[in-house]
């Protein structure tokens, strides 16, 4: 499905090679569901996003290809979030070029979700909120119910399938925000700090999801404050600081080797500034 | 003070009597209202949402142009609605003037304004909070409109009921439109007009006690679904 595109990334003039770890799984998609040769790699050219003048993110140029997971890692207010919602289409970069290889941008809703770090559930049950996306993209009944169930045993919410969403708990409803990005086999799925607020519990609940969702062949694009969480679901890491991405590349070259003075501090869990 | 002792007693009376003519009274303000503000709801309802949640040029002046007749003066809209119906008039030809329908559409159009613009403000609220998640998830605005109507509808219910408030309350519409003609078009308002300047306050007492009974009571509905409904069936 990838064959035509070259897996690698970039960050400025250094590029590297990724694991080629894009498992597609053909019994997951249909043709329907994902046509095509895939919208990977996602391309950012010299990104840049100002609000009232204030520059939160500059030059930013990274290629996500697909396969692995990337995990984007930063201080507070580095401009993580940021990049994920320009990366998703919520918000348009004030400067710079955002183009994935499909460039069918009406359609990128069913190739590309996100989930937030506070998710809202609609005030219907477990199973509605997660039906909702395929009856955005009428999808017929009958492999609605499929895809529906498909996505609620992922997740492992069959018990809670009939159960009001807005009562769950926070990993509950963490849960349920997965599912229902997932439920259209996206191939790539943005994680905004996914565990943020949960419990050990609940955190190892949502990592086992997302990386049953990266068996599947989905692409992860997450951020995180959680070292561990990265150390353990990290492909690929791209370090944000002040805006700017400071290191990209594999991710067991930045926790052993991190390239730059604050990456190193970082790590160490010094302050940024 | 006596006189109006006695009026006090016989209006319970007409009350606990369920008296035939007060009943029809009634009847009539209750069908005029709720078909009214239903037909208002299902226009206004998404207009409030659409206005919301879409940007098109001259949409600040709808806005100040709806909140601005939710004060419409319900004499105005008779005497607009009126003149449209009266035998002259263009759509003379219907026969609506002094029906029961006739007071229905001047109803609708005095609250259509009052729950769009009610309607908006818990639209562009209820917005804030899913905007990001719905345009994720790929809701188009129309779409958006109608998941926002159903998430929501607690509030928006309590929003209509402020337009039924407000339609079972006026006189002046249903009075040009509707005429006051007993056993047709009567109305509550538009007898408690006619019955106080007649003299007759007993019937005029029973049926504003009636009209605040029926106030009491949809007051009580808002409050027991936007507050109880919501905490507990979510």
């Amino acid at each position: 499905m990838h064959s035509l595109i070259s897996p690698k990334m970039c960050w400025n003039a250094t590029s590297f090679e990724l694991p080629d770890t894009a498992v597609m799984d053909s019994k997951t998609r249909t043709d329907a569901q994902n046509p095509g040769s895939g919208i990977l790699p996602l391309r950012l050219t010299n990104v840049g996003y100002c609000v009232c003048g204030r520059r939160l993110l500059s030059d930013i140029n990274i290629t996500f290809s697909p396969g692995g997971n990337t995990v984007v890692l930063g201080p507070n207010g580095a401009g993580k979030s940021l990049l994920l919602r320009l990366c998703h289409g919520l918000i348009k970069p004030t400067t710079g070029v955002i183009e994935w290889q499909d460039s069918n941008a009406g359609q990128y809703r069913q190739y590309q979700a996100m989930v937030f770090q506070r998710p809202v559930m609609l005030r219907r049950s477990v199973a509605a909120n997660i039906e909702y996306p395929l009856r955005l993209n009428k999808v017929p009944k009958r492999e609605r119910q499929q895809m529906l169930r498909q996505a609620l045993e992922t997740a492992g919410l069959m018990p809670l399938a009939g159960r009001h969403a807005r009562i769950l708990s926070g990993g509950e409803q963490q849960r349920v925000a997965l599912a229902r990005a997932w439920v259209l086999h996206p191939e790539v799925l943005f994680l905004d700090e996914p565990t943020t607020n949960l419990d050990p519990s609940a955190t190892r609940a949502v990592e086992e999801i997302v990386m049953r969702f990266k068996a599947a062949g989905t692409k992860i694009i997450m951020t995180t404050h959680d070292l561990g969480q990265a150390r353990r679901m990290a492909d690929e890491v791209i370090f944000l600081h002040n805006g700017r991405v400071l290191e990209s590349g594999p991710a067991n070259e930045f926790f052993t080797q991190p390239r730059t003075l604050e990456g190193q501090a970082y790590l160490r869990g010094e302050l940024l500034c | 003070m006596e006189d109006i002792y006695a009026a006090f007693a016989t209006a319970a009376g007409l009350i606990l009597n369920l008296d035939g003519d007060l009943l029809e009274i009634i009847g009539v303000s209750l069908q005029v209202s709720l078909f009214g503000v239903g037909i208002a709801a299902l226009v206004a309802l998404p207009l409030g949402g659409a206005v919301a949640l879409l940007r098109f040029p001259g949409r600040k002046i709808l806005i100040v142009f709806l909140n601005a007749l939710m004060g419409l003066p319900p004499v105005v809209v008779g005497l607009v609605v009126y003149l449209l119906l009266s035998r002259s008039g263009p759509l003379g030809m219907l026969g609506l003037l002094f029906t029961v329908t006739g007071m229905v559409i001047a109803q609708c159009l005095l609250v259509t304004p009052l729950i769009a613009a009610l309607s908006r403000q818990v639209f562009e609220d209820l917005w804030v909070e899913y905007a990001e998640q719905l345009r994720s998830l790929g809701a188009k605005p129309s779409r958006a409109v109608f998941t926002l109507l159903k998430e929501g509808k607690y509030s928006l219910l309590t929003v209509v009921l402020a337009g039924f408030g407000r339609a079972i309350a006026e006189v002046g519409s249903v009075l040009i439109v509707g005429g006051n003609i007993a056993h047709y078009t009567r109305t509550m308002t538009t007898a408690i007009a006619l019955e106080t300047s007649k003299g007759d306050l007993a019937l005029a007492l029973a049926l504003g006690i009636t009209l605040i009974i029926i106030a009491s009571f949809v007051n009580a509905l808002a409050y027991l679904t936007k507050d109880v409904l919501e905490r507990y069936v979510v």
